[in-house]
């Protein structure tokens, strides 16, 4: 194909969505629709996942200890727990580091008052990391259990998200699974529906087809127009889609940002904007050809 | 030129639209069609320019066996030949020049050699001053006079018109038939399928007369020899 008539297919393509009218209207509406439903669940898929990863690297077991521990006695107790085959790392978090700690999560105007020196209500405390999340709650009962082999009973308190860490998991596990699963069967549905609507397009146009043929022209000459027209709508729907998601999107992540959980918990749209946005786009072309190469199929046969 | 051999076409419901069809069409011949409706005129035509393929028997044109055309040959052949309706055919967003310039652009022809041709040929038919006009805005006899410039625009060796005057009044079908001969007179073989009585017996060509799919007169200088 010479580049003159390649030309020729991009500006009668692009012609005869202009000439269509609301014919390519329905067609971009109608991705729009599907890929914006798909986008959701794709942004709802992709936080569920990140939340699920972070609890999964989150599980870790705090353990408080009592005032009256003193330094000879927290070795002791810090090479206890090192020692349990269970555990991957044990972190030694002191008064002073953990109110560094939470002042960086709630910002120091919260704690006011409490960050002098003598003032400072937090225990010392260890972090436990253990090697599979599942076991937490097992090795916290075994370092709950050392209070009985001290007759100081160092151990004040030891902390881990009981059963909401467990629940958590078998939620985000489920969410994922049935995210999957829409996000599959909505892109299937999407394809359906355009191809019916370019095949539309192009029974409208049968007569233009058949005069085409009449004078002798070859079959990807007559397909080429009808390709670019399927690429560009799929392609203005999904900039459209985009757009819609990344600032809908965006007004979400902001209006979270009033919230302390819900901050931390959703991803920043700088993290996925090329990821979601080149899926989309991809997707929309790929739908949109594939819909105008179905639908013309048959009318190509004569 | 066009040559068939013993030719049967049979439709998928049943009907015999051609039984043994056997005929021998010439290089700048002129051939009229004639017969009732429903006699096999149509497939006939139809068979030449590979919109239908034959049952049983061979058609060649231009050297081309037809009926075992490969599918991606077949636009190739259809180069060759013009096809002119009864219900003109053009597209209607387009204007004169734009429906007789897409018959070249569709076999990619320069854009130079488009222009200068799709004005003669339009110069041929009369209708170079309403080059700019859609379809909407002409008479029937002009569309035809478009449809049969779009027809001709790239030197087929020969014109299929399915009653070409079928739709016009008794004057403007003199006008269509004047240019077909003159198009005829150039070296172009028409194959004409045509109910028009007068026509038939005032310019008189050779007559192949179809009644239930065989062809049972064939008269050189004939006549039309039905009474409606």
């Amino acid at each position: 194909m010479s580049f003159r008539t390649f030309l020729r297919h991009l500006r009668e393509g692009a012609k005869s969505i202009f000439r269509n009218g609301w014919m390519s209207v329905a067609s971009v509406t109608s991705i729009v629709v599907s890929l914006f439903i798909l986008g959701v669940f794709m942004l709802l898929v992709m936080n569920v996942n990140a939340l699920a990863d972070k609890a999964d690297s989150n599980v870790q077991i705090n353990t408080y200890l009592n005032l009256n521990v003193d330094e000879a006695l927290r070795e002791k107790i810090r090479s206890e727990i090192e020692t349990m085959p269970e555990v991957s790392s044990i972190k030694y978090v002191s008064k002073e580091d953990g109110m560094k700690e939470l002042e960086e999560s709630l910002g120091s105007e919260w704690l006011e008052g409490f960050s002098e020196e003598d003032q400072n209500p937090l225990p010392d405390a260890f972090e436990v990391s253990v090697i599979e999340p599942t076991t937490v709650g097992f090795v916290a009962d075994k370092i709950s259990a050392l209070n009985e082999k001290y007759a100081e009973e160092p151990i004040m308190r030891v902390k881990y998200g009981e059963g909401t860490v467990e629940t958590l998991f078998k939620i985000t596990r489920t969410v994922r699974n049935i995210g999957f699963i829409f996000v599959a069967g909505l892109g299937l549905m999407s394809m359906f529906l355009i191809s019916n609507t370019i095949r539309v397009t192009i029974l409208a146009r049968r007569r233009e087809i058949g005069i085409m043929k009449l004078v002798g022209a070859t079959n990807s000459f007559i397909r080429w127009p009808f390709f670019v027209e399927g690429a560009l709508i799929g392609l203005v729907g999904s900039i459209v889609t985009v757009t819609l998601l990344f600032v809908g999107y965006g007004r979400l992540y902001a209006a979270a940002q009033t919230d302390m959980t819900l901050a931390k918990s959703l991803i920043p749209l700088g993290d996925l904007w090329l990821w979601l946005g080149g899926i989309i786009i991809v997707l929309g072309v790929a739908i949109g050809v594939w819909g105008s190469t179905m639908s013309i199929r048959k009318f190509l046969k004569v | 030129m066009i040559e068939m051999q013993d030719v049967w076409k049979t439709y998928p419901n049943g009907a015999h639209a051609l039984q043994g069809v056997s005929v021998k069409i010439n290089r700048n011949e002129f051939v009229y069609v004639v017969g009732p409706s429903g006699a096999g005129k149509s497939t006939f035509m139809k068979l030449i320019y590979r919109e239908e393929v034959p049952t049983k028997g061979q058609i060649s044109v231009n050297g081309f066996n037809i009926g075992k055309l490969k599918q991606r040959k077949i636009p190739y052949v259809r180069r060759n030949i013009g096809v002119v309706f009864q219900d003109y055919r053009l597209l209607p967003k387009l204007t004169a020049y734009e429906n007789v310039a897409f018959a070249m652009e569709v076999i990619e022809a320069p854009q130079r050699i488009i222009k200068k041709r799709v004005m003669e040929v339009l110069e041929l038919v009369g209708l170079k001053a309403k080059a700019n006009r859609e379809p909407s805005q002409l008479s029937g006899g002009e569309q035809q006079r478009i449809a049969i410039a779009r027809a001709i625009v790239n030197n087929p060796s020969v014109i299929i018109a399915d009653e070409p005057t079928g739709n016009l009044d008794p004057e403007t079908s003199w006008e269509i038939m004047q240019l077909l001969d003159e198009i005829n007179f150039r070296g172009t073989t028409i194959v004409m399928a045509t109910h028009n009585k007068e026509i038939v017996n005032t310019m008189r060509k050779r007559v192949l007369a179809i009644e239930r799919g065989q062809i049972v007169r064939d008269q050189l200088r004939g006549e039309y020899g039905y009474e409606f």
